[in-house]
């Protein structure tokens, strides 16, 4: 039920002429991956996607509505959003912060209940910053931020997740518990969009990628056909050795 | 509410909302009985009881119904109209040093209320052009900051800001120019004083109305404090919302400074005090603002009147002297 359908999508890149128009499905269990250079473009289409700006043509589907029709309220009790930056907004603790993901769904007279407060917790202890609950989020390092923002987006509950490079300042263990999270929200019924920039996190968890370029070029599909050297490499512009480890492919950068 | 509230009570860095607010009332309560014993003439209590049942004598009544009790409403509705202002602006520019004034507003008002002192006019007049000085500063940085492109807190508080040296700098060439006669009830009315407070009611039933229509805004602001693109993913409106909130503090900022002149200090530092004690949910901080700066300013005004009695000081200077010490003991103790 939680699709996000794109069609003919052009993306407002600032500076940039129309790309190739954008038209896939993503469909309930599925974990996309974006992937392209800087500046492709990748949180532009995730701030498209999220409705947070106009695109410049086409037409987005949440659930075989348009979004541009949806409230930003109804918008938010389907689709959660993983920023890249954080936007440090007024000092606020670690459990505060996690909690406004129950926003979307309380009416405005009614206070944060018993339940909300588990929910939060819960996410909290997911992401394994539940020690941090009364910690001002400012005080905390980059991983730990990134871990709290994700909570709150785990506390929202989305049925569809767009995550801007989650992985990003995480070590390699909170990598892979954030991959696996994830994974089990897809295999739960939801749908994911990522960026990333880390092609063999990319490999070892997307089952469908985007590729985006630089000149705005795009193609996507399953993971398999797409995870080649020589479209890879065109990416990013970068040549890359290919090895094979544990049935999927692991790609590293030479000279 | 679904859970009991003993349950929420009982979570790390939840609170009930009730506790500090009624903690406050009573406080204000005290602020304003001891407003009204305190004076050229001091009151007990218990004259104070009696004028209340109608009864005590002629001098007492005219001294507490007409004199001391409008003044420490206006006093209490004042300070809390500021301090309300101060943290609604806080919040939407995310910036703590924002304070009710920082947008020009009072600028426009003290030019709007100067003006009419130049000319020699009083009462009535003077309250009526300081409130088209602010409305007129409003309209002016409000269109100004829309501008043909596009609309950022960054380019609201910069129009303001510029806005407010203008005004400065008209304030700075009216007092320059004015006879010196009229020099004391100039510099009186820019830094704030209660003797130009007519009724008290409307500021009173302002600051009520606003609480109110605040109220079931509290949640959102809270998200937009975390930033506009969080919001807007978290489903706020973030426009709408960003100028309901400018609007707002406009009107109670217009409110105040057309009662009291421009008294500085109450809503830069009420709201950042309150913070500092009681965390920073709007639900609780705003109704927390409307009472805290209320009492600030009713002992200010106390203060102003009694300590060298019968000449009275500018409130503002008073608010300054005792909020500078107290914030600066709140920041070092904080974490």
């Amino acid at each position: 039920m939680n699709r996000l359908e794109i069609s003919e999508l052009v993306v407002d890149v600032p500076g940039r002429r129309d790309g190739r128009p954008l038209s896939l499905s993503v469909e309930p269990g599925q974990v996309w991956g974006v992937l392209g250079p800087n500046g492709a473009g990748k949180t532009t289409l995730l701030h498209t996607l999220a409705g947070l700006r106009a695109p410049r043509a086409g037409e987005i589907r949440l659930d075989g509505r348009p979004l541009a029709t949806l409230k930003r309220r109804q918008v938010a009790q389907h689709l959660g959003l993983v920023f890249q930056e954080r936007q440090d907004g007024f000092p606020a603790t670690v459990l505060e912060t996690a909690l406004i993901g129950r926003h979307p769904y309380l009416s405005p007279w009614r206070m944060e209940g018993g339940e909300d407060l588990r929910l939060a917790q819960a996410a909290l202890e997911r992401l394994d910053v539940a020690h941090l609950a009364d910690r001002l989020v400012s005080t905390l390092s980059g991983g730990e931020r990134q871990r709290v923002a994700i909570a709150t987006v785990l506390t929202q509950a989305p049925a569809l997740w767009l995550a801007d490079e989650p992985t990003n300042h995480l070590d390699l263990h909170h990598q892979t518990e954030v991959m696996a999270l994830l994974a089990e929200q897809a295999a739960e019924g939801r749908a994911v969009m990522m960026c990333l920039h880390d092609l063999n996190l990319a490999s070892r968890w997307c089952d469908h990628l985007l590729l985006l370029y630089p000149d705005g070029e795009a193609c996507w599909g399953p993971s398999d056909a797409l995870l080649v050297p020589a479209a890879l490499e065109r990416l990013y512009g970068q040549r890359l050795a290919t090895a094979e480890i544990g049935g999927a492919p692991v790609f590293v950068p030479v000279r | 509410m679904p859970a009991s509230s003993a349950e929420v009570l009982a979570m790390p860095g939840r609170r009930s909302l009730w506790p500090p607010l009624a903690a406050f009332a009573l406080l204000g309560l005290a602020a304003l009985l001891l407003s009204v014993t305190l004076g050229s003439a001091s009151l007990s209590p218990g004259d104070v009881w009696a004028v209340m049942r109608g009864e005590g004598s002629p001098l007492a009544r005219t001294l507490i119904l007409e004199l001391r009790v409008p003044r420490a409403l206006s006093a209490f509705a004042t300070g809390g109209l500021l301090a309300m202002a101060g943290a609604l602006m806080q919040v939407l520019l995310r910036n703590p040093l924002a304070d009710p004034y920082v947008l020009g507003l009072s600028g426009g008002a003290s030019v709007g209320a100067l003006a009419a002192m130049l000319a020699g006019l009083g009462g009535a007049v003077i309250s009526g052009s300081a409130f088209a000085g602010a409305f007129l500063s409003t309209l002016l940085v409000f269109g100004l900051a829309h501008g043909t492109g596009s609309w950022t807190p960054s380019r609201l508080l910069l129009t303001g800001v510029v806005v407010a040296a203008g005004w400065g700098a008209v304030i700075t060439l009216m007092l320059a120019i004015s006879p010196a006669e009229r020099l004391p009830g100039m510099l009186y009315w820019l830094m704030g004083d209660l003797s130009y407070a007519r009724s008290p009611w409307p500021p009173l039933a302002l600051l009520l109305l606003i609480c109110l229509l605040l109220a079931p805004l509290g949640r959102s602001l809270n998200v937009l404090a975390r930033g506009p693109l969080q919001a807007a993913a978290l489903g706020i409106n973030v426009r709408p919302l960003e100028w309901t909130i400018y609007l707002t503090a406009s009107v109670l900022t217009a409110m105040a400074v057309t009662t009291a002149g421009s008294i500085g200090f109450v809503g830069l530092v009420v709201p950042h005090m309150l913070r500092l004690v009681l965390g920073n949910d709007q639900r609780l901080i705003l109704p927390a603002c409307a009472l805290a700066g209320g009492i600030l300013l009713v002992l200010a005004d106390t203060l102003a009147r009694t300590l060298i009695a019968p000449e009275q000081l500018p409130v503002g200077v008073i608010t300054a002297l005792l909020g500078v010490p107290t914030f600066l003991f709140l920041l070092y103790r904080s974490r």
